[in-house]
């Protein structure tokens, strides 16, 4: 696993001195205040149930449709493109840990995007000087939301970014894979064929499988260890499969 | 554990498959260690997939390869661990500095922090890299770039180095500097280039492996590869008269001496003649003073035709063609991709 570390440590370093990740980090953040703006408009116009954080979290899927594919398209569909994979697998380096490192950058720079985001509560608290905008609970369960289920999310795009050597294909893919795995589950739910008696099964899956579910539990501070499990297990097979995608290219090229 | 006296590399009977046509189909060859082998042969040849194979990184359908006594297809780490490589096109990142790529491939290969540095020094001094140290590399020349996927080859000092193509794009004068660079190398490391340039590869290996269609179609030092392929010194001389008489003059030299072929007469009567002849050393004076004392000849010109590589290389590779264009294509066998 030594390697992994150097890997790592090299994808962390390329994208702190690219000008596209701060770019990318300045507009994310501008799309993010634009929201936050919005919904802070809308609690001065009326009193709103549930708390801000919430509300800001809950629109968590437009940055991940756009971000994700964003920060993951590039990881290896340029190593296949520019045939630098080919000096990187001839070192003593294994597929996985290849595979591990990019993912490792790639969600590192995720979580560092959402921190960032963490200003906007904090400029919040200074000026409002109302402690009940800010209530600590659905805020740190909303992160932690954002931090285990970028696992799953990075992974696909990691995945995706394996299948092609065309970065736009690879971002499209990863767009699709997460777009079906965030709001097509949930139309999936309401089809009335699954509430019949056979396909109870079927259905309970798919309602475990809810993301946006999941987000309402770890906003109120629960932390169901089965949707831990759906994230960390979701996340290892899609990078088992991407490790296989990029061996299975080598085999059959 | 394989000591020191076992081949740099063996290759067995290679076989590469693509989509059922072989692109590889039974390649055997043996480097010794501290030999440089170059790798000759025309597009599609079946060089760089040997080269691949060579380094693990594509799968063999078929033959075995060992690294200084590690199976490539079951100890794919301890050969990784004893090659350096630089593929073809000599594929680099754009975005990275010429000092900081250099470091981050030091790391992957193992090299330790502190002998790192200083390594890194030498090899781009070696490669004449020095001033372009901290350009970023998707902004330098072709030259530098082949240079720099040198150095990265060399950097670990492994006892195994596979080039494909390293001197292609280059101008003469870095040529020069590569062709040295490669001759240091001799006899501390095994070194394995691909090359069209075929003086430089006459120049710098000490071994050639002409491959055509997947095969081996000769090997041997460029010496040695002359003689066996050509067979024969070539004379040519520019002569009119009556040649009829020329069979019996150059039987009176030497027995092997014969015409291979005879031009048509220019507006003055001369005509070229090629002569043949399994002797190495010249006969140039002794042919000279024949003809000069025969007065129904009368000669213009003599010159002894130095055969290079490439008429070695184009003998060796139309000669294997024509051997798969003479055999009645068996039905089991997939054709042959002509390049």
């Amino acid at each position: 696993m030594r390697h992994f570390f150097t890997i790592l440590g090299h994808e962390v370093r390329m994208l702190l001195v690219s000008p596209s990740t701060y770019v990318a980090g300045v507009l994310f953040l501008a799309v993010m205040g634009f929201i936050f703006t919005g919904i802070l408009k809308s609690y001065s116009a009326a009193a709103q149930e549930i708390s801000p954080a919430q509300v800001f979290f809950q629109l968590f899927w437009l940055p991940v449709l756009f971000l994700v594919p964003l920060l993951t398209m590039k990881c290896l569909a340029e190593e296949r493109r520019l045939g630098t994979i080919e000096t990187l697998l001839t070192t003593p380096v294994t597929t996985t840990e290849v595979v591990l490192g990019k993912f490792g950058a790639a969600y590192i720079l995720y979580l560092l995007l959402w921190a960032s985001t963490g200003v906007f509560f904090y400029i919040l608290s200074r000026f409002a000087g109302d402690a009940r905008f800010i209530d600590a609970a659905p805020l740190l369960g909303g992160y932690l939301f954002i931090a285990i289920s970028g696992l799953l999310f990075i992974a696909v795009g990691v995945f995706s970014s394996s299948l092609s050597r065309n970065q736009a294909v690879a971002g499209i893919v990863t767009f699709t894979l997460l777009f079906g795995l965030i709001v097509g589950i949930r139309y999936l739910a309401d089809i009335q064929a699954l509430q019949t008696g056979v396909l109870q099964p079927m259905k309970a899956a798919i309602d475990y499988a809810q993301i946006f579910n999941h987000l309402d539990d770890f906003s109120r501070g629960i932390v169901d260890t089965r949707q831990l499990l759906f994230y960390l297990s979701g996340a290892s097979l899609a990078l088992i499969f991407s490790i296989f995608s990029v061996e299975a290219k080598l085999l059959h090229s | 554990m394989p000591d020191a006296s076992t081949p740099a590399i063996e290759a067995s009977h290679l076989v590469k498959h693509y989509a059922g046509v072989a692109a590889v189909n039974d390649i055997s060859f043996t480097v010794a260690r501290g030999e440089i082998l170059g790798f000759l042969g025309p597009n599609g040849a079946g060089k760089s997939t040997t080269m691949r194979i060579l380094t693990g990184y594509l799968p063999a359908s078929g033959g075995s390869v060992r690294i200084c006594g590690h199976n490539v297809a079951t100890e794919g780490e301890a050969v990784r661990r004893a090659i350096g490589y630089m593929p073809e096109n000599n594929p680099l990142p754009e975005d990275m500095r010429v000092g900081e790529y250099l470091y981050f491939r030091g790391r992957l290969k193992e090299m330790p922090r502190r002998k790192l540095s200083p390594r890194i020094d030498e090899v781009l001094e070696l490669c004449d890299l020095k001033r372009v140290r901290h350009r970023i590399i998707g902004k330098l020349s072709k030259g530098f770039r082949q240079r720099v996927g040198i150095a990265e080859a060399i950097l670990a000092e492994p006892p195994v180095i596979i080039m494909d193509e390293p001197t292609i794009g280059l101008d003469p004068h870095q040529i020069l500097i590569v062709r040295d660079l490669i001759a240091r190398l001799r006899g501390h490391m095994t070194v394995i280039i691909s090359s069209h340039i075929l003086p430089e590869i006459e120049v710098t290996c000490d071994r050639v492996l002409i491959i055509n269609a997947g095969r081996v179609v000769a090997q041997g030092a460029p010496a040695e590869l002359r003689r066996t392929i050509l067979g024969q010194s070539l004379y040519e001389l520019e002569l009119a008269g009556d040649t009829d008489r020329l069979p019996t003059l150059l039987a009176g030299i030497d027995s092997t001496l014969a015409i291979a072929e005879t031009g048509a007469p220019d507006s003055h009567g001369f005509r070229t003649v090629r002569l043949s002849t399994s002797r190495d050393d010249e006969l140039g004076e002794q042919l000279l003073r024949a003809i000069a004392a025969e007065p129904r000849l009368r000669l213009r010109a003599i010159s002894r035709a130095h055969s290079t590589l490439e008429d070695v290389f184009l003998a060796a590779t139309r000669r294997s063609w024509d051997v798969i264009d003479e055999a009645p294509a068996a039905p089991s066998e997939p054709p042959a991709p002509q390049p």
